[in-house]
């Protein structure tokens, strides 16, 4: 067995009197795809965030490639290798894809002492990047405000790969997409995976899931309700860890299985 | 994916749609109608010319800093007030108490820049909006300008400055003009006319570029190419698209947003010690109402209003709109309160023009 690639021991995470993470462990195997899945307010999103390094643990370590890891801020673990694409936050609409891409990045030419951005290489990588990704760009300079939903978060994964990311972390990538547009994006997320980069996809739909999952993690209320691996588990029972059981039971037999 | 949705556009179509086509627009429209309505009263001559470029510089020269602060996110307020205390500070220094007028232009120039970065520092570490907080400091600075003009002179003017600057090495850089040899040109071949009677006579009616069209030419070089061609103009665009998303690509948009706090101050001292140098005097009123009138140019320029989107070239443009129709409605001998009916109508014209054009570039819905 590969060693992880991180690695989350007993993560607690206290925003005053109100606990978020009570303790969560979690690992993330490289060139696999761990999803965490939860309902709304599990802590899916705090947690994340301590392993981009937004939030610092109140307690708990992360080991990063074997090696024990404090991110101070969200550069830290971008330098360590750790991508995060936001549902919302992803792009900037007004920017476009290339300046969107290479933000934070910028390609620089150096005249003497001055420097400026290097429009040539960004406009060439951005293309040639989309086009691997299946987004046919009609320029470079096209604002990202004129991409769907789903391309804008491909673009992010894009950007995210092209600087050289070893874990990928999504945050709800498809939970405001129509289906064709999910599907884009969960074969990207096929596609990055097989480069053997760790994705960590959150989520609370369970058919997707199930679609690119490799291993999946259940938490509720601060807390990890296990791990499974892939064909271990069936939807039906995933969908009731995340409910906490009963109530969706009898809400689902109503509602003809289509939760 | 969806290719045969993408309309293919054309090359002319793609060159007019731009943030400063409504400006450019405007610029138009405003130059034709009073080619139209002023064509002969002497504002298109050398000296009518040179009227109105000096206006325009005027409000180009705080426009190019209020633009790259839009863009950035955040307002400055404080713009008119700081115009006024830059002034009065040169003032006492040099004339009061009689420091040479180089250094009390750069203290000036340090302290206003000080005051950019406490607006931008109480901004960014209180969260609060820049409106606000530059809003104060449009009384705060108004009210340090007057009573330290009344308690060291017992006036509201302080004059005498330009004897004072007599000499100095640095005054000449906001007040003087350039190119004066090429304008005695102009005028021995008959292009510019030359004072016929007075002790000037035999020289142009025009004698040269103003140091202030030179400020204003260099800034909206300079804004522009920052803007657009740099690093440091991609972070501008990104702290005001959306300053969190930028933050979480490791994007320093606090630093970002308090040098553009100092750039605006900076280019307010500019103004100030460009007026104090022409006008010999500073007085604790100048500067009143500068700051709308350096958000309207960046507006008209093209500027979205919450960030993120806009032009050094437009706010530019927006300038030239401004000081034309100013000087315009002077030379047709039109009332002149007409000048505030005229902008009010231009600016909501170029707005909705803007707006449109905005959301055919970005795709906002």
């Amino acid at each position: 067995m590969t060693a992880p690639l991180i690695e989350m021991q007993d993560i607690e995470k206290h925003f005053g009197a109100v606990i978020a993470l009570g303790g969560v462990s979690f690992d993330v195997l490289p060139g696999e795809c761990h999803c965490l899945l939860g309902d709304n307010g599990a802590g899916k999103s705090t947690f994340i965030k301590t392993m981009s390094g937004v939030h610092k643990p109140s307690k708990g370590t992360i080991l990063f490639e074997g090696k024990e890891m404090r991110f101070d801020s969200p550069r830290d673990s971008m330098n360590a290798g750790i991508a995060t694409v936001y549902q919302d936050l992803a792009m900037i609409p007004l920017m476009s894809v290339a300046r969107n891409f290479w933000m934070g990045n910028e390609p620089i030419k150096k005249f003497g002492p001055i420097s400026i951005m290097d429009f040539k290489k960004a406009n060439e990588v951005t293309m040639s990047e989309m086009k691997k990704m299946g987004i046919n760009l009609r320029e470079p300079g096209q604002a990202v405000g004129t991409l769907s939903g789903g391309e804008r978060q491909t673009v992010a994964i894009a950007r995210a790969v092209y600087f050289g990311a070893k874990l990928l972390i999504l945050d709800e990538p498809t939970s405001a997409l129509g289906v064709r547009q999910t599907a884009n994006v969960l074969a990207n997320i096929d596609k990055v995976r097989a480069q053997g980069i760790a994705v960590v996809f959150i989520t609370h739909n369970v058919r997707h899931a199930m679609a690119v999952g490799d291993r999946f993690t259940v938490l509720n209320r601060g807390k990890t309700l296990g791990t499974a691996k892939r064909g271990e588990i069936t939807p039906e029972e995933l969908q009731d860890m995340m409910a906490g059981g009963q109530e969706l039971a009898t809400l689902e037999g109503s509602l003809g299985g289509t939760v | 994916m969806a290719d045969e949705r993408i309309k293919q556009v054309s090359k002319l179509r793609r060159a007019m749609i731009r943030p400063e086509l409504g400006a450019i627009a405007g610029a138009i429209l405003v130059f034709v109608f009073f080619l139209m309505i002023a064509g002969d009263s002497g504002m298109f001559g050398p000296k009518g010319i040179q009227n109105w470029t000096v206006v325009s510089a005027q409000f180009a020269i705080i426009a190019v800093g209020a633009s790259l602060l839009m863009i950035a996110g955040e307002f400055d307020l404080s713009v008119g007030s700081m115009i006024g205390f830059a002034g009065i500070v040169i003032a006492i220094l040099s004339v009061q108490w009689g420091w040479p007028v180089w250094a009390a232009i750069i203290v000036a120039f340090v302290i206003c820049v000080a005051l950019g970065a406490l607006n931008g520092f109480l901004v960014i570490k209180t969260g609060l909006p820049s409106f606000i907080v530059t809003l104060a400091f449009l009384y705060i600075l108004r009210g340090m300008t007057i009573w330290l003009s009344i308690t060291t002179t017992q006036k509201t003017i302080i004059g005498g400055v330009k004897s004072a600057a007599e000499g100095d090495w640095l005054a000449p850089l906001f007040g003087g003009t350039i190119l004066k040899g090429l304008f005695q040109w102009f005028a021995d071949i008959g292009m510019i006319d030359t004072f016929t009677r007075g002790s000037r006579m035999g020289q142009p009616v025009v004698e040269g570029v103003p140091m202030l069209v030179v400020w204003a030419l260099g800034l909206i070089i300079f804004g522009q190419w920052l803007l657009t061609k740099t690093r440091f103009g991609n972070w501008i665009f990104a702290a005001g698209g959306d300053a969190q998303a930028a933050r979480y690509v490791g994007v320093p948009v606090n630093r970002v947003k308090m040098l553009m706090f100092m750039f605006t101050a900076f280019t307010a001292t500019v103004f100030a010690t460009a007026q104090v140098m022409e006008f010999g005097s500073a007085a604790a009123d100048r500067g009143l109402l500068k700051e709308f009138e350096a958000i309207i140019c960046v507006v008209i320029g093209g500027a979205l209003l919450t960030g993120g989107y806009g032009s050094v070239v437009g706010a530019a443009l927006g300038a030239l709109i401004f000081g034309v129709v100013q000087q315009g409605l002077f030379f047709s001998g039109a009332e002149s309160s007409l000048f505030r009916v005229f902008l009010g109508t231009i600016l909501i014209l170029a707005v909705i023009l803007n707006t449109y054009i905005r959301r055919l570039i970005t795709g906002e819905r």
